[in-house]
């Protein structure tokens, strides 16, 4: 049964999947086990479940990509790099359901053919460590056990925000300097040490195992046709609660704002610094999902009292700072923008001058290297144009 | 096996091309030229300036022309409306953080960002000005590059000259977003760190971040002087490059005309180092018998083998902080220019009756290294520093524009008839494997009394662009005074380029590789790639400059070292014999560890 949303039908749906605490692991993973790898890939695939890190690969694909890969070994990675400005479900996942997670790698290591598997935890999070550590000592006997050769592993991250980027977080994994790769190559086929990699978010991974348990039938019965499932939310901002909240994909912004706002929203910045802004006339026309704007889970909400030059100014101050600095769009785009609108601020270039840098900005959409400076221009070009009176006055 | 066969369209043309080609290579092969700036043939794709950027049909973002392979069916657009946009919004952001002040600028006329802005007409300044908000010093700490920071476009053309192809990692990328920059260990200057003054960086930036510290002023300033004798000797390698910068196409031999063009310029003499590079030959081949002899006859288990040539003073630097270890290896002759040095202000000055005080010796060199190593302490035997002065070929090429002589009508002249005399053998040392063909087409006769047993003296096996080279020969029918190497089978290797250099000396560290000598040049292609030799460099270039030096050798009327009749006078006159007392004062010298950091 296909599930029909339209705006007014659209009721905000709360839900509880993630936290559940985790069944049985090896009687899942057992099960897995006795059936044929694809069948698994192809109701994966027909689950409809997307990256939840934002921007929303296939996952089954991506498995069977690096399933099909040659090599005589493989790698799992789960990226807990979690940078995002104004994220932080991932935390609580490997704070609360961190087996779900480990079950989840260990799933994709035996559909793809991978016996190692590791988690780049982000530095801030290394007090979750002694925790992660005995599970994982704990599972990679548990995984012995039952026949699955696979271990687990962890690797810090140093504190740069490029590296949730999945080839720049490889790169960092290797002992190199956190800067993406030229794509192709992708991971799936050359990854972390040349070997076919996948690396998914920490979500992810925990959805899969979802997919496992629930069935594929039940899960595509969450969300809607571009967005299949549930996401968790990180909500921020001026709103009346705040916190961590698994929502069914595919609501709309004008009920999200209706149950989370304080009443006076002004704008969302949906999927922080790296996503767009609504302005409130577009609340209702907006969809939170991968048909509308897809999120890796921020969403901060700013109401009247807030400028939107000094979120402007903020995000892009992130930018200019936790760019790599190796492709040219990127590195100067970033310092162009932040400087450009302090110099239309403060008159010393002419309010027009924010069109040549939106046009900058489709440059650094089209013409950077990775992920980073091609969604740089989202937030600018979203905020500039929905306030751009609060930018030059 | 047939490699499989792409078609695809670039700007709707049709075109079929190798699998694994990139989307830059197939454009070239219809003439369609995509701009590049981090490009560079002889380095690994980077793909992050992204002025190569081709709009693919379908794709939403802009793909990096020199790092996409093609698919199947692509098409490309390379001056789509898109593509100009982004390409002209990116040189531009390049000029915002570029100090462009370049009619002061010494890479002026020759700078690869120039060329682009010039290009597409970028016209007034369009964004803010990045450079001069931030303070740059220059670092002139080192006697051989300069590098101002206030002109690097981040391209790290450098980063992977020094990593890749010397393996030696002076400059590394530090910091990042706005803060990133080229930079050193902990950003000490130039002369602290493990730099070997190579000088490859400067022939892969495309701008004048890097380039050599240049003493046209000073050598200016002495031939001026009318109280000095300004001496200059040039190296075998400049005379098959030194035509690129004045008008002619690589590979052209301009031995005669820069001869003349060096009298014009007004030194008072006119020598050249090929004369020490067969008297080095002497010496060193000398050196390699009786280490051979110690270990052979002697048994002495003290001697080091294999020895290895000391004539490229990068590779002297980089064995000093990387292998310390084989020091006792290293040929303790000086090179061919600072044993040059050393006998301008002793056995020229004597014979010319001039005061060395008043002798400014001056150097013409495809290599920035040599600026340092005349600085060496340890280059001053002849009781004043030997070699005074060192320009690369690029600063030859200016003072020659400087001074109105048009080059390309010059007349022919000979070098200066005392000191002035060579062999082939010496101008081979200009190209990788050259040093180790010189010292076996006299070392087999000093032992055999007959010619190397290859056709036309031209010992092949050791030429030619291979990174490392292995050869060996038997020895046979040797006189009676060698009987011991009879039959003895002579290993030899010959590595170019420090990366190469680096690999070579790990397996002979390993115990992994034996052999009896070694030839190592730092630069590729050994001094004809050198850090001072015209920009840019490719491999096709190198190629060129390398027939040109073996056809310079062709033509020489004499081909061995040990035939130049000025090596035997200066024996006789002078040194002594090979490893006399007096050539181990002026022609040998000693190194030093250097830690790492």
């Amino acid at each position: 049964m296909k599930k029909t949303i339209t705006m007014e039908s659209n009721k905000l749906s709360r839900v509880d999947y993630i936290f559940r605490p985790e069944t049985n692991r090896l009687d899942l993973l057992k099960r897995v086990m006795s059936k044929d790898k694809d069948d698994f890939l192809l109701e994966l695939i027909d689950s409809g479940l997307k990256g939840r890190g934002g921007a929303g690969f296939l996952t089954g694909l991506k498995w069977k990509l690096a399933k099909e890969a040659a090599g005589d070994k493989k790698y799992v990675i789960c990226n807990a790099d979690e940078g995002e400005p104004g994220t932080f479900k991932d935390r609580e996942i490997l704070d609360r359901v961190a087996g779900k997670v480990l079950t989840g790698m260990a799933l994709c290591g035996y559909i793809v053919g991978a016996d190692e598997g590791y988690i780049y935890l982000r530095a801030e999070y290394r007090f979750l460590s002694p925790k992660l550590n005995k599970m994982m000592a704990g599972i990679n006997e548990e995984l012995k056990s039952i026949g699955l050769n696979f271990k687990l592993g962890i690797r810090y991250g140093s504190g740069a925000y490029v590296c949730g980027e999945e080839t720049a977080l490889i790169e960092s994994m290797e002992g190199k300097r956190g800067e993406p790769r030229n794509k192709p190559p992708f991971p799936v086929t050359e990854g972390y040490l040349g070997k076919p990699t996948v690396v998914n978010n920490v979500e992810t991974f925990v959805n899969t195992v979802i997919i496992a348990e629930i069935g594929y039938h039940e899960y595509k019965k969450l969300g809607t046709d571009s967005s299949r499932g549930m996401k968790l939310f990180s909500i921020s901002g001026d709103c009346s609660k705040e916190g961590i909240f698994e929502l069914e994909l595919g609501m709309s912004l004008a009920d999200f704002v209706d149950e989370f706002g304080d009443g006076d929203t002004k704008a969302v910045q949906v999927g922080g610094a790296s996503g767009f802004c609504v302005p409130r006339k577009k609340f209702k026309e907006t969809i939170i999902g991968f048909e509308g704007i897809p999120t890796g889970g921020s969403m901060k909400i700013f109401n009247s009292s807030r400028s939107m030059y000094n979120v402007l100014h903020n995000y892009l101050d992130f930018f200019q700072e936790e760019s790599c600095g190796q492709c040219t769009p990127c590195r100067v785009g970033c310092q162009q923008l932040y400087k450009g609108i302090m110099a239309v601020k403060r008159r010393e270039r002419p309010a027009t001058y924010l069109d040549e840098l939106v046009k900058l900005a489709e440059t650094m959409r089209f013409a950077s290297k990775c992920g980073l400076g091609q969604s740089v221009g989202n937030a600018f070009v979203s905020i500039v144009e929905n306030f751009r009176e609060e930018i030059v006055y | 096996m047939t490699q499989k066969m792409i078609n695809l369209t670039i700007n709707n043309i049709p075109v079929t091309v190798e699998e694994g080609t990139t989307i830059l290579d197939a454009a070239r092969k219809l003439n369609i030229r995509i701009p590049t700036l981090c490009y560079h043939e002889d380095l690994c794709v980077a793909g992050n300036c992204r002025v190569c950027v081709v709009e693919q049909v379908g794709m939403r973002t802009l793909q990096a022309s020199c790092a996409v392979p093609v698919r199947e069916n692509m098409q490309i657009l390379t001056n789509s409306m898109k593509v100009r946009q982004a390409r002209k919004n990116i040189i531009e952001l390049l000029l915002s953080e570029h100090r462009a002040d370049c009619t002061k600028c010494y890479k002026n006329g020759n700078c690869e960002l120039q060329d682009l802005a010039n290009e597409y007409r970028t016209g007034n300044q369009m964004y803010l000005d990045l450079v001069h908000e931030k303070s740059f010093t220059i670092d002139m700490s080192s006697p051989s590059i300069m590098k101002d920071d206030s002109k690097c476009i981040r391209c790290q053309r450098c980063v992977r000259t020094c990593a890749e192809l010397q393996g030696v990692n002076a400059l590394s990328v530090a910091n990042k977003g706005h803060e990133m920059k080229i930079s050193s260990f902990f950003e000490k200057p130039m002369h602290e760190v493990v730099c070997t003054n190579c000088g490859q960086c400067i022939n892969r930036c495309p701008t004048g971040a890097l380039v050599e510290r240049n003493y046209i002023d000073e050598v200016w300033n002495a031939i001026y002087d009318p109280t000095k004798h300004v001496a200059v000797q040039t190296a075998p390698a400049v005379r098959v490059a030194l035509g690129e910068e004045l008008g002619f196409d690589p590979g052209e031999r301009v031995t005669g005309k820069m001869v003349s063009a060096l009298r014009r310029l007004g030194f008072n003499s006119v020598l050249d180092t090929d004369f020490t590079a067969d008297l080095t030959i002497m010496e060193e081949g000398t050196e390699l018998l009786t280490r051979l002899k110690r270990a052979l006859v002697d048994k002495d288990t003290t001697v080091s083998l294999p020895m290895t040539t000391s004539c490229s003073p990068g590779w002297i630097k980089f064995i000093e902080h990387t292998f310390p270890e084989f020091l006792p290896n290293v040929s303790t002759c000086k090179s061919p220019q600072q044993m040059f040095g050393a006998l301008v202000k002793t056995y020229y000055a004597q014979r010319k009756n001039i005061n060395p005080k008043d002798i400014v010796s001056v150097s013409i060199m495809p290599c920035t290294a040599k600026k340092y190593e005349a600085q060496r302490p340890e280059m001053r035997d002849s009781g004043y520093q030997d070699v005074d002065y060192v320009l690369t070929t690029r600063e030859l090429a200016i003072m020659i524009k400087q001074a109105g002589i048009e080059f390309l009508k010059l007349e022919e002249e000979q070098y200066d008839r005392f000191m002035g005399n060579s062999t082939g053998a010496a101008v081979i040392f200009g190209a990788t494997g050259g040093v180790m063909e010189a010292a076996l087409r006299t070392a087999w006769e000093i032992v055999t009394g007959t010619p190397v047993p290859f056709e036309n003296l031209n010992i092949t096996p050791v030429r030619g662009m291979e990174g490392i080279k292995e050869a060996s020969v038997t020895i046979s029918g040797c006189k009676p005074e060698w009987s011991f190497l009879e039959g003895v089978e002579l290993r030899c290797a010959i590595a170019h380029g420090l990366a190469n250099a680096k690999q070579l000396m790990q397996a002979v560290k390993d115990g992994k590789a034996n052999y009896h000598f070694i030839e190592i040049m730092a630069c590729p292609g050994g001094c004809l790639g050198g850090g001072g030799q015209p920009i840019p460099t490719s491999p096709e270039i190198r190629k060129k400059r390398a027939e040109a030096i073996y056809s310079e050798d062709e033509h020489m009327k004499l081909r061995k070292s040990h035939d130049n009749p000025e090596v035997a006078q200066i024996y006789q006159e002078f040194l002594g014999e090979p490893l006399g007392h007096k050539s181990h004062e002026l022609l040998h010298t000693h190194y030093k560890a250097r830690k790492r950091y």
